[in-house]
């Protein structure tokens, strides 16, 4: 308890720095605020008044409080382009990326762990070195170009679903989700790979240590000790790794969003970085830093339960 | 040097080799001028002509691609060696000297390591500005510092209380020695698979933000930014995305198998 | 190799079916009302209604007095009406009001408010609107309203009774009338921004940010009632994902688009409305800054462009040149004789160029909205033939919100690739802008000469005078290469097929009032 309780505590701190150094970032290079939303030909008495109003004549501290206090009664100031708040403009747009970063997560653990533990069984030969290299060429796919084809052959040409119009969620859920799922699948397919070739690395490590050729050649069932033994001890690592995924889908999700016009928080933050619409990019990059660190320490959180060595602390 | 060449390494070596071959071609001569172009020659298919077929401007594409994929490649290559040299300089500090800075700059580094790459190059590209090329090689360069630094401080740290370095200590080398000649050439054995995957990262980070309209413009067209002109033609040329994005697999999968390659000769997976 | 991608491609297909299995077991009601698979066309037929795709979000404010855009102005037309609305034609007829009379001095027109006009809130227009929505206009004193300086010359507008309004002038101006297609508002709203009323057949239903805005049929319209009960116009920044909207079945009516998009259409499933986009696309040119501040290297660069070429290149020859600020829908103030006023010559372009003290060229950005595919692909041809005379361009693409802030509104750029709109079907709406007192002057053209012309034509009431007048500002302009102008785009546009009734207009707008389904 006391371990979860130093995780969160730690999680926590994290975020303070986080959202600091974004705040921080952002107040420095966007400039001024009021300026940005009067327009330049704005009279200096009404820059002056907004600014006062807006309260950007306080101190940078008190400002920092008061904008991370945002995040939790929903205001996160205006977006300098869509003059509406930033909340209600991005609101939509989680629930979506959500939706996107889930199917592909399902997508990666039910694809991957089967084909890994077989993956893992395999040792030398042709069989083994082929579907190494053709796991390799996996990796080397962008999601953005199999989003570009999926959305060309699937979209298109068989027209199962159709590329340039995402369904509302809460009129046309089915249709909504057919898009995500193939984007869905864009995000997976390199990942799939990359977990496929850890797990493999991960359990035949695990296979040549000494407890399980012990175990084998005492007799055991070798898919038994697999089961019982090896699974057991390479989930820790395996965890991790899915955890630093899950992080990796939102960032790939950033790009396939775009492809499958998909109106998500991507779409929302590269628009908004090329507009230099800063308190939305600040918003959406403390949101996406969030969903990052969080996953980080829900996967420590469940490795200590599993692994209680973990619970003494120390480095991993 | 007995370790044995194996079939990754070897059809790797082969694909990056004839890669960076025809890249290096591009930088002195390419079949067509790739920015010419002609109006009776648009939208051609491959053909003996070109190989890669024309695009909406009558262009050749295998021209066109041979210069974008060095952009591609010079951007990450650079990023890359951002990242190595930089990571590689924090890493043999902390890891040598250990102390406090190395808590504190360990604890940001597991914390900046947690960040997917695009995400982290859009953060620093959305505070320098978007569409200048040297900028996306700054933001991609500053986001592979960190895991360089990672994988080489445990080198470093862990070379410090091995037999010769003592030695060398008491012999009165001066730190920097120790660290550039006696340290350094050791770590090459975890510094070359990061390498491999830092370059293929930035690829596809570059392809990514070229993409999204905030990396190389059209007039410095990369791989990525290709790739989206691309999309908007596919009914008409499929080829040009075709071509365009098979470039850039290749060159990622033959890098990818090198590292595969280079693990397999070093830990004898498989 | 290829066995495995298509094992795991069957895979996937499979994942497929069990996923959609899974999200409708989740959600009964949901996918019982929702339209079968892959059909909005039809369900969109079955509702009377279209969807159109547009390349960029609108103004932030949809107050029509506020709208910078041309693509605002271009939707919202649907929506607003003046005293009086232009026609497919170019003519002019009586909107809000139902006629109007002139005084024998030309100083007082006198308009009578049309019987049933009524806003989309349900109120008769009033004569106090009419007031309060010309005031506005002609003296600004909220923030954002964009001045109609045209209508600077009302001496007083005032409502005689409940339905008549009377405008006096200071001075006569044979041009006045056009500018009354300045939309009319209820006095009394304050919501224009975000929930915006008028009196056109559509009303405002909805709006969401980078989605979509949405209209409705006007039930209580006073004229020709729309046939469609519903318009969306969905907004796609990109070109790739608006022709996928057009072939997936997403959209069912895009215009401006390429011909590269229009030939990836099926002839089955649209036809192709071919018109004029009614801009004026130029690279133009920020006058105030180095080196676009000497009028030989403007000139060398209008000698350097091949105009041909580029309609030839990027638009498959389709595009009328210009040469001027003008385009021929213009008709009687349109001066075919500018057209080829500096042919392809780079030779000349050199001199020019030599003469200005750039023998050797030098190096420019071309800032261009990133979402309009016409202008990137003009651009991209623009930039390989400036390397023949050594001016070294490149385009920094940027979003369209960016495009507005600090080119136009900032005049932040050094050269911008675009496309410029006439609000009214007059020849000021074109060259007002450039005037160097005018706000929206983003050039900063600074010409004494070119001012004075505007003066005497603003000062002229005689109609073959004031078009000599106005044909002397576009020499001025063309001769100065005040920008290097190109052409009037053709503007085609996909209609999908079933659908009839689009009309062209001589000026930037897409009237969805006359489009319906067949049979």
């Amino acid at each position: 308890m006391k371990y979860a309780l130093k995780r969160i505590l730690q999680f926590m701190l994290t975020m303070v720095i986080v959202s600091f150094l974004a705040f921080l970032a952002f107040d420095l290079i966007s400039g001024d605020a009021a300026t940005a939303l009067l327009g330049t030909e704005a009279t200096e008495e009404a820059l002056a008044a907004l600014r006062e109003e807006m309260g950007l004549t306080r101190p940078l501290p008190v400002r920092y409080g008061e904008w991370l206090l945002g995040f939790f009664t929903g205001n996160l100031g205006v977006s300098y382009i869509y003059h509406q708040s930033v909340s209600e403009l991005i609101a939509p747009k989680i629930a979506v990326t959500l939706l996107l970063s889930f199917v592909s997560f399902l997508l990666i653990v039910l694809i991957s762990i089967p084909l890994g533990l077989s993956a893992a069984k395999r040792s030398g030969g042709i069989l083994e070195a082929s579907s190494s290299a053709f796991n390799q060429l996996c990796m080397a796919v962008p999601p953005f170009f199999t989003g570009m084809l999926l959305s060309y052959v699937f979209g298109i040409m068989l027209k199962w679903f159709m590329p340039g119009n995402f369904p509302d969620l809460h009129t046309d859920f089915g249709g909504a989700m057919k898009h995500i799922f193939f984007a869905a699948i864009a995000i997976a397919i390199p990942r799939i790979a990359m977990t496929v070739r850890m797990l493999k690395s991960t359990i035949q490590s695990e296979m040549r240590k000494d407890y399980v050729r012990t175990a084998i050649s005492r007799g055991n069932d070798r898919s038994a000790v697999l089961r019982v033994h090896v699974l057991k001890n390479s989930l820790v690592p395996v965890i991790s790794f899915l955890a630093q995924t899950m992080a990796e889908i939102v960032a790939g999700g950033i790009v396939v969003e775009q492809v499958f016009s998909i109106p998500g928080l991507g779409r929302m933050l590269v628009s908004s970085i090329s507009n230099r619409d800063y308190p939305v990019v600040q918003a959406i990059i403390v949101i996406l830093a969030l969903w990052v660190v969080l996953s980080g320490t829900l996967a420590d959180l469940v490795n200590q339960r599993i692994d209680p060595r973990l619970r003494l602390g120390g480095d991993r | 040097m007995k370790k044995k060449m194996n079939g990754f390494l070897l059809a790797g070596l082969a694909i990056t080799g004839l890669l960076t071959a025809a890249i290096l071609l591009g930088t002195v001569w390419t079949p067509y001028d790739p920015a010419a172009m002609s109006g009776s020659e648009k939208y051609l298919a491959p053909c003996l002509q070109h190989p890669f077929g024309t695009d909406n401007f009558g262009r050749d594409i295998l021209s066109r691609v041979m210069k974008g994929a060095g952009t591609t490649f010079f951007i990450a290559v650079l990023t890359v060696l951002i990242g190595a040299v930089f990571g590689t300089a924090a890493g043999a500090l902390t890891g040598y000297f250990g102390g406090i800075v190395d808590d504190v700059l360990m604890r940001l580094n597991d914390a900046l390591t947690a960040f997917p790459s695009i995400l982290l190059a859009l953060v620093v590209i959305s505070l320098m500005g978007p569409g200048k090329t040297y900028n996306v090689v700054l933001a991609l360069g500053l986001v592979f510092i960190p895991s360089f630094a990672r994988v080489t401080r445990t080198a470093f740290a862990s070379a410090r209380d091995v037999n010769y370095i003592k030695s060398a200590r008491l012999m009165g080398a001066s730190s920097g020695r120790i660290l550039l000649v006696h340290i350094l050439p050791n770590t090459m054995n975890v510094l070359l698979p990061s390498i491999t995957i830092g370059f293929n990262n930035a690829v596809l980070a570059e392809a990514s933000m070229s993409y999204l309209g905030v990396g190389a413009t059209p007039t410095d067209a990369s791989l990525g930014y290709m790739l989206s002109e691309a999309q908007g033609m596919f009914g008409r040329a499929p080829w040009y995305a075709l071509c365009t994005g098979a470039v850039i697999v290749l060159l990622v999968f033959g890098v990818g198998l090198i590292g595969e390659g280079l693990q397999r000769r070093e830990g004898g997976v498989g | 190799m290829k066995k495995r991608l298509t094992a795991f491609l069957l895979a996937a297909l499979m994942c497929t079916g069990l996923c959609a299995c899974g999200s409708k077991a989740e959600s009964p009601s949901q996918s019982a009302t929702a339209p079968p698979a892959s059909s909005t066309e039809s369900a969109n037929k079955a509702a009377n209604a279209v969807t159109v795709g547009i390349a960029q979000d609108l103004d932030n404010s949809l107050d029509p007095h506020k709208a910078v855009a041309a693509g605002t102005k271009e939707v919202m037309f649907n929506v607003f009406e003046g005293l009086v609305k232009p026609t497919s034609n170019g003519d002019l007829i009586p909107a809000v009001a139902s006629n109007y009379t002139v005084s024998e001095d030309h100083l007082t027109y006198t308009f009578t408010l049309r019987e049933g006009a009524k806003f989309h809130n349900g109120d008769a227009v009033t004569a106090e609107d009419v007031v309060y929505s010309l005031k506005r206009v002609a003296a600004p004193t909220e923030t954002g309203v964009v001045q109609v300086e045209a209508l600077s010359i009302m001496a007083d507008v005032a409502a005689v009774d409940e339905r008549t309004v009377a405008i006096t002038l200071t001075e006569p101006s044979n041009e006045f009338i056009s500018y009354l297609t300045v939309a009319i508002l209820p006095a009394d709203y304050t919501e224009q921004d975000t929930k915006p009323v008028g009196t056109g057949p559509f009303t405002f239903a909805s709006r969401s940010a980078q989605e979509n805005i949405i209209l409705a049929k006007f039930e209580e319209y006073w004229g020709q009632k729309a046939y469609l009960d519903q318009v969306t116009f969905r907004i796609i920044e990109n070109a790739e994902g608006l022709l996928m909207g057009l072939q997936s079945g997403a959209i069912d009516i895009c215009s401006h688009l390429t011909t590269t998009q229009v030939s990836q259409l099926s002839d089955s499933e649209f036809s192709i409305a071919q018109g004029n986009m009614n801009l004026v696309q130029a690279m133009y040119l920020n006058n105030a800054v180095a080196p676009f501040d000497n009028v030989l290297v403007r000139q060398a660069l209008c000698h350097a462009i091949d105009r041909q070429m580029i309609l030839d290149l990027a638009f498959d020859g389709y595009g009328t040149l210009i040469g001027s600020s003008m385009y021929p829908a213009f008709g009687k103030y349109f001066d075919d004789t500018l057209t080829n006023h500096y042919a392809y010559d780079v030779d000349a372009a050199k001199a020019l160029l030599a003469q200005a003290g750039y023998p050797g060229g030098f190096d420019m950005t071309i800032t261009v909205p990133s979402n309009y595919q016409p202008h990137m692909d003009t651009a991209e041809v623009v930039v390989e033939q400036l390397k023949a005379i050594g001016v070294n361009a490149v385009i920094q693409p940027v979003e369209w919100e960016t495009w507005v802030s600090e080119a136009y509104v900032g005049r932040n750029f050094q050269a911008t690739l675009v496309g410029v709109d006439a609000s009214t079907m007059t020849a000021r709406a074109l060259l007002e802008r450039f005037t160097s007192t005018y706000s929206k002057n983003f050039i900063n053209y600074n010409n004494a000469e070119y001012d004075a012309l505007f003066a005497q034509a603003q000062a002229c009431y005689d109609d073959a005078e004031q078009t000599a007048l106005y044909k002397a500002m576009e020499r001025n302009l063309t001769e100065n290469a005040a920008n290097v102008y190109i052409q009037d785009l053709a503007d085609l546009v996909a209609v999908r097929k079933g659908l009839t009734g689009l009309e062209f207009y001589p000026i930037y707008v897409l009237d969805l009032s006359t489009v319906r389904y067949e049979g």
